[in-house]
Order: structure tokens, then sequence, then C-alpha cells
């Protein structure tokens, strides 16, 4: 095989959807997130609407539902600003300054880094006061649906340690696809913040 | 692509190692097995999901003897199960209840989903939109890789203390959280699945819409790559809550949370141990809330197989072409608002029956419009019964039959009467066998040629094709018979009913003629394998049709086209009057 396959907007974008092809792949990509974090919200909207009144089944709320507000809030912070760095990052990478980039999507590294230690932090203090995923489907569903998203935070810090890392390499080669998979990354990172900024008022502050 | 970028592209590839051209000079493991172009994943999916078809229709060849024979030990391979499915020769009940679980997950996530999208799409869809690959090559292998461990995961749960799942392959709770650790491999399983289609499904809208030929706009699509792009679709946006409802229940049976368990629980005469305040109905939402979509996506494909056959057969255009597209979308996205129509015997209340009975017949008129159009298609033609096409037009009738006893359950009045019996087996096995089924014997007739570069045997064929329709009308006509007699579903012993028993005739029929279809698909298999070693040579477009994938070599090489070609009309350009031949390819200029 003598010629090499080029797929198209591989990296320019199409003259029709404006988007190279990762792009609209991480768009379709966080179309299906939404449908699985859509399903979690409502089975916990369904749950919480069917509990009793009363009794040991009755659903807590902001005041006896035992969660860290403060830790949480601080968290909500970490997590925006870890999104604001994301951006930065691309940017710089468009105006090919690569050492600044590579800090930014260091911090951004850093802060999805203090958002799992407080978070763990957070589960801890759970535990030691006796409270399971199986004492209350409240607390079934604060560790299924905060889990389920600090496992795509896990995730996030994966794709930006290999970018910052072995990933970095292609800046050398092919700057505009690394800039590409900057962005798209970026997006997918917005998305999980935006999925924390669901989740903090709807199960802290309810 | 600028030339520059292209030679920057190529360097990039030389220092990476991972380009695409690398293909070229690469492994053994790299070109057969850990391979990115999409013709070999769509031989590596079909081969696979083909093994899993034959597994499935294995294990209901078991059920079918204790169907037939309650309580006779089981001939021949009796002695060869184990124990958590047989007891001295005898299917237990509990056994029963695991095969027909696992017939169910293995035929429609294992075996008709990867044959129709991960095989026949990957395959034939960047063909006929005259890529090169699809958009994402080593995405595309990540799907079969994570895929293949998902069904390796629920075979693997046969040899699992208490067997694999037998929950039904709707799982429902409670019975489900409470069952065997098979159960817990079935969730683990289907994360899988559902993740490789999740990574197939992107794959497949980005390769349609930004991958296609010059001139080829998205009406002159054939609409089978129409067919696979709503069924991507349906992929994409179904398939996350039957994932989120999986781990919900993952939770449930790992961690002893309640979401589907209700509060003071008996189980074995003792209280279960879970809070409680869950609501099993949820997992019946979160299910069928994928599952119903699902049979759009077993049949949009066979849909989609079916009108390239006909077209070419009958050697005119496919009748209301753009009436077909537009059904289709409109049967997509209705098929997210009628999932409550497999549970109108739930207790849900009234009001949510009747919005799901009138979005249900609401969703009738797209399928019928498709499958007027395909019949329409054969008015005033002068066809050409090749295998593929017999298959094919043995599909409308088959496919009606399905489609059109589905309305009686559709309709709650009626549906009190027919829910869990035979009745709706048959109903949605005439959709999916002789239906899908039929649909991708057809396809895989119709492009052996393509993929292998030689014909199957015409004879074999035709015996293949004629007594596997005889063979599976006497598997599932029957049933609708037992159904309005009142034989129950899912029922270990089938003559537990006295008024069952006037029909158990009819169940050993039902029996005979499984195992018959069983042995007519030698003649398929002998000729499948036949045919890839020694059958005729088939030219580059053997059945002279019009779309793209016959641009390229039998079979294509890596990078498909020599040169990627320009389109110059619609899909279906037969018997275009004036023109010197019957057939004007899409890839062909016309003379003015």
């Amino acid at each position: 095989m003598s010629a090499s396959i080029e797929i198209p907007c591989d990296i320019t974008p199409h003259p029709v959807t404006g988007m190279y092809n990762g792009k609209f792949g991480v768009w379709l990509f966080l179309a299906s997130e939404v449908m699985l974090f859509g399903a979690l919200f409502s089975s916990y909207i369904l749950l919480r609407v069917g509990a009793p009144e009363a009794g040991p089944l009755a659903w807590p709320d902001y005041r006896t539902n035992h969660l860290n507000v403060p830790l949480a809030t601080v968290n909500t912070m970490v997590l925006i600003l870890s999104s604001v760095t994301v951006v930065f990052a691309w940017y710089y990478l468009q105006l090919h300054k690569f050492a600044a980039a590579r800090a930014c999507l260091l911090a951004t590294i850093g802060l999805a880094l203090v958002f799992m230690v407080i978070k763990y932090f957070e589960y801890s203090h759970k535990f030691h006061d006796g409270l399971y995923p199986s004492t209350h489907n409240f607390y079934a569903v604060y560790f299924t649906l905060t889990g389920l998203h600090g496992l795509h935070v896990l995730g996030g810090i994966i794709v930006f340690a290999y970018l910052v890392g072995p990933g970095a390499a292609m800046w050398k080669y092919n700057p505009a696809k690394f800039t590409n998979r900057i962005e798209c990354a970026g997006l997918y990172w917005h998305f999980v913040d935006l999925v924390w900024i669901f989740l903090f008022p709807s199960i802290y502050l309810l | 692509m600028s030339t520059h970028a292209a030679a920057q592209a190529h360097a990039g590839h030389d220092q990476h190692g991972s380009g695409h051209d690398h293909h070229a000079h690469s492994s053994w493991w790299r070109t057969y097995v850990f391979s990115t172009d999409h013709k070999t994943i769509g031989i590596q999916y079909t081969i696979t999901a083909l093994c899993f078809l034959a597994f499935g229709f294995g294990l209901m060849l078991i059920m079918r003897w204790q169907l037939a024979y309650p309580s006779d030990p089981i001939p021949l391979i009796g002695g060869l199960l184990g124990k958590s499915l047989v007891e001295s020769g005898v299917l237990t009940g509990q056994g029963y209840n695991a095969l027909g679980a696992m017939h169910g997950t293995i035929m429609v996530f294992m075996a008709i989903v990867p044959l129709a999208v991960g095989g026949f799409g990957n395959y034939v869809v960047p063909l006929m939109v005259g890529a090169q690959d699809m958009a994402f090559p080593r995405l595309n292998m990540a799907s079969y890789w994570v895929f293949l461990p998902g069904g390796l995961i629920m075979l693997a749960s046969f040899f699992m203390p208490g067997g694999p799942a037998a929950s039904g392959w709707t799982s429902y709770p409670p019975l489900s959280n409470i069952a065997t650790m098979g159960q817990t491999a079935w969730l683990i399983g289907m994360i899988f699945l559902i993740t490789s289609s999740l990574l197939g499904s992107v794959n497949f809208i980005v390769t349609i819409v930004q991958l296609r030929a010059p001139g080829l706009s998205m009406f002159r699509l054939p609409f089978f790559v129409w067919a696979q792009f709503v069924t991507a679709f349906l992929l994409l946006l179904a398939f996350p809550p039957l994932e989120a409802a999986g781990v919900l229940q993952l939770m449930d049976r790992v961690a002893g949370t309640s979401f589907f368990m209700p509060q003071g629980l008996v189980v074995s005469q003792k209280l279960h141990e879970a809070v409680g305040g869950g609501s099993p109905l949820l997992w019946q939402h979160l299910f069928w809330f994928l599952a119903h979509p699902e049979v759009y996506v077993l049949i949009l494909p066979a849909l989609g197989i079916v009108s390239e056959v006909i077209a070419a057969n009958t050697r005119k255009p496919l009748w209301g072409y753009k009436s077909l597209v537009y059904a289709a979308l409109f049967l997509g996205f209705m098929s997210f608002i009628v999932w409550a129509h497999h549970m109108f015997m739930t207790g849900m209340g009234t009001t949510l029956s009747t919005f799901f009975q009138i979005t249900t017949m609401i969703i009738s008129i797209p399928s019928v419009i498709v499958l007027t159009a395909l019949i329409i298609s054969y008015h005033g033609a002068s066809i050409r019964y090749s295998v593929p096409m017999l298959f094919a037009t043995a599909f409308l009738p088959m496919f009606a039959i399905g489609g059109l006893t589905g309305l009686p359950l559709g309709l709650t009045a009626s549906d009190i009467h027919l829910h869990d019996t035979y009745y709706v087996i048959g109903h949605f096995h005439y959709v999916v066998a002789p239906g899908t089924i039929f649909a991708m014997f057809a396809g895989i007739y119709h492009w052996f040629p393509k993929v292998t570069g030689r014909m199957m045997n015409r004879t074999l064929g035709l015996i293949h094709f004629w007594f596997s329709f005889i063979f599976i009308n006497g598997v599932f006509m029957p049933m609708f018979f037992m159904g309005m007699a009142g034989a129950l579903r899912r029922q270990y012993d089938p003559e537990a009913q006295l008024h069952a028993e006037t029909v158990q005739g009819l169940s050993r029929m039902v029996s005979y003629s499984a195992w018959c279809l069983a042995a007519v698909q030698i003649p398929f298999v002998i000729n499948f394998f036949r045919s890839i070693w020694s059958g005729q040579p088939a030219s580059q477009n053997p059945w002279q049709a019009t779309t793209l994938e016959w641009a390229a070599p039998s079979p294509p090489p890596h990078g498909n086209f020599a040169q990627v070609p320009t389109v110059h009309c619609g899909p279906y350009e037969y018997s275009v009057p004036g023109e010197r031949r019957d057939f004007c390819p899409q890839f062909e200029a016309r003379e003015a």
C-alpha cells in the first residue's frame, strides 16, 4: 500500500458543520453523557418525590443530611477555576506559547487533584459517622452520583496527564492537532464541571 | 488537507509510529487482530456476532426440549451440562430461567446489534460514503476490543456458582437484586457492551456527516446509510440510561443500596436486610427507555439492507426514497417516547398508559410507510430472484406479520389478555428472527462478493433459504395460537396449567421446527466457508449495482478506493430511460 490514508476534516473544520472530526465526536459523546447523568438525576428526583413524609425512609433535607456544604462550596470553586485554566491552556497554544499552556494544564491537573482530595475527606468523614450507601437511599444517591462524577474527574486527570506528558510530543510535529486535542479535552472538562454545578445544589442544598 | 499539512502529518507518523499508513508494513497482529481498518473490524464483528448467534440459538434448542417433553432427560448433551443447569439429565427450573435470560441477552446485545451495526455498518458505511476509513480508526478498534470482553464476561458467567443471570434479559428487580453472582457478571458485561456501542455510534455519526465523498449530499446517501445514521443516534442516546440503571443495580447488589428495593421484602421466609424505599418500577422505566429504541436498532439496519438488495434486484429506483428517509428519522424520534407500552400491566396508571398507547399507534405509521414503499418498489419491475433477493422478499411479509401483531399489544385493552403469553414471543420474534435475521442473511449473500472477491453458491443458498423459510414459520406461527389460548411465556413446565395443555401439541411442533431450522443452517455454514476459498470469482460489481461500495475492488484494499470517488447522481439510478445500461452508478459521470 503506497498511498497513506487521509481522513478528511481530521484537523481542519468541515465546511458545513464547522467542526473537525474530534470536536464533533466529543459533542456527541457529551450528548450521551447528558443522557447518562440525566437518567441518574431523574432517578434521584423520582426516588425523592416518592419517599414517605415521615419515618425512617423520609428524605433528609439540607438541615438534616449531614453533608458538608462549606467543603463542597470550595470544591465548586476549585472545579470552576480548573475549567478556566483549561481555556487559558488552549488560548496560549493558539498563540504558540507552549510553556504557558503547559503551566495552565499542570494547574488544571493540580486543581482536579485538590478536588479529589477534598472529596476523599468528605467520604471518609461520612464513613466515620457510619453513613454508607446502604444506610438510606439519600446516601445511596449521594455516593453513586458524586462517585460517578469523581470517576469522570479521574478520567479527566488521566487525559490531561497524558497530554502534558507523553502526548505533548505531538506539539512538535503537529501543533494544530495538539491544540485541537486540548480543546476536546477542555470541552469534556467543562462538562464534568457542569455536572458538578448541577450536583452541588440538588444534593447538598435541597 | 493541503499538501503541506499532509507532509507534516506524514512526518509525524514516521516519528510517532501510530499513523494509518503504518499499517502497510505492520505486523500480523496489527493487520488481523488489532487492526484499525474498518473492513477488518467489520469482519471481526461479523464472525464474533455469528458465533454468538449460533450459541444463543443453541441455548434455545435446549430449552425447546423441556417445552416439548417436560421433565424428560435431555438426550445427547444432557450429561454434559453443568449442575447449575441440569439435574440427572433434566433441565432444572433455575437452569431454564438462566438459558432464557442468556438467550435474550446474547441474541439482542451480542448477536444482532453487533452483526447489524458493528458488522454491516462498519464494513459497508465507509465504502458507501466514499471514505477511506472511519473518522476515528483507533476508536473503532477499541469498540471491538471492548465488545469482546463484554461478551466473554457474559459467557464466563455460565461457569459461576449458581450459573448465569436468570432474571430474564430484562433483569427486573427485585428478583435480579437477590439473584446469584451471575447477575453481577451480567451487569458488568452490559457496561462493556454499552461502552462499545457508544464508541461505535460516535464514529458512525461523524463518519457519515464529515467524511462523505465530493458530490455525495445527504440526500444522495443510500438508504442503508440513513438507517445506520438513525441507528447510531438511538445507540448514542438510548443506551446511557440503561448504563445508569446498570450502575444503580450494581450498587444495589454490591454496596447494599435500595434503589430498586421496596421496604419489607421477604426472601425465602426471611426479611431482606436492605433498608428499602426504592422503586422496582424505576428499573423498568430506565430499562425500556433503552430497550424500546433498541427494537429500532434491531430493525432499521435490516430495513436498510433490504432496501439496497431490493433496489439492486428490481432494477428500479426505490419507490419514495425521501419518504423512506423521513420515515426513518420520525421512527427514530418516536422510538424514545413509546417505551412504557411494555409496562401496561405494572399498574403505572391509566393516564400514562393512554399516552403511551397513543404514541405507540403513531409509531406504527412510519413503519408502515417504509414497508409500503418497499413493496411498491416491486411494482412493474423485472425482478432478479438472486438468493439475497429471496431473503429480502421473504423479509417483507414476515416483518409485516411481526409489526401488525404488535398492534393488539400496543392497545391497553387487548394487551390485558395477551400480555406475557406466547403471543408476545411470536410477535417480537417475527420482527427480529424472520425479519432482521433474514435481512442479515440477505446482506451476507449480497456483500459476500465484495468482502471476499468470490460469489456464494446459489444452489446451497436456495436450499438454505427455502428450508429456513418453512421452518422459521413453523417455529413462530404456532406461538400466536398458543398465546391466544393463554399459554404463558417464561414458564418452565408448559403443562402446569390445564388450559395450556390443549396447545401442547403445537409447542412440540415448534420444538421440531426449531431443531430442523438449526439443521438447515448447515448448508449456509458449508457455503460460507467453501465460498471463501473456492467460490466463483466475483467482479468488482457483480450485481451491477449503483452505490459506492461497488466502485472499490473486491475485496477492497486498505484505504478502499484507488482514488476517492466523485459522486454524480442519487443512489438508485436504475433503468434510466435513454441510457446504454440499466444502471447508472453514483461514481460514474454520465455522457450529456
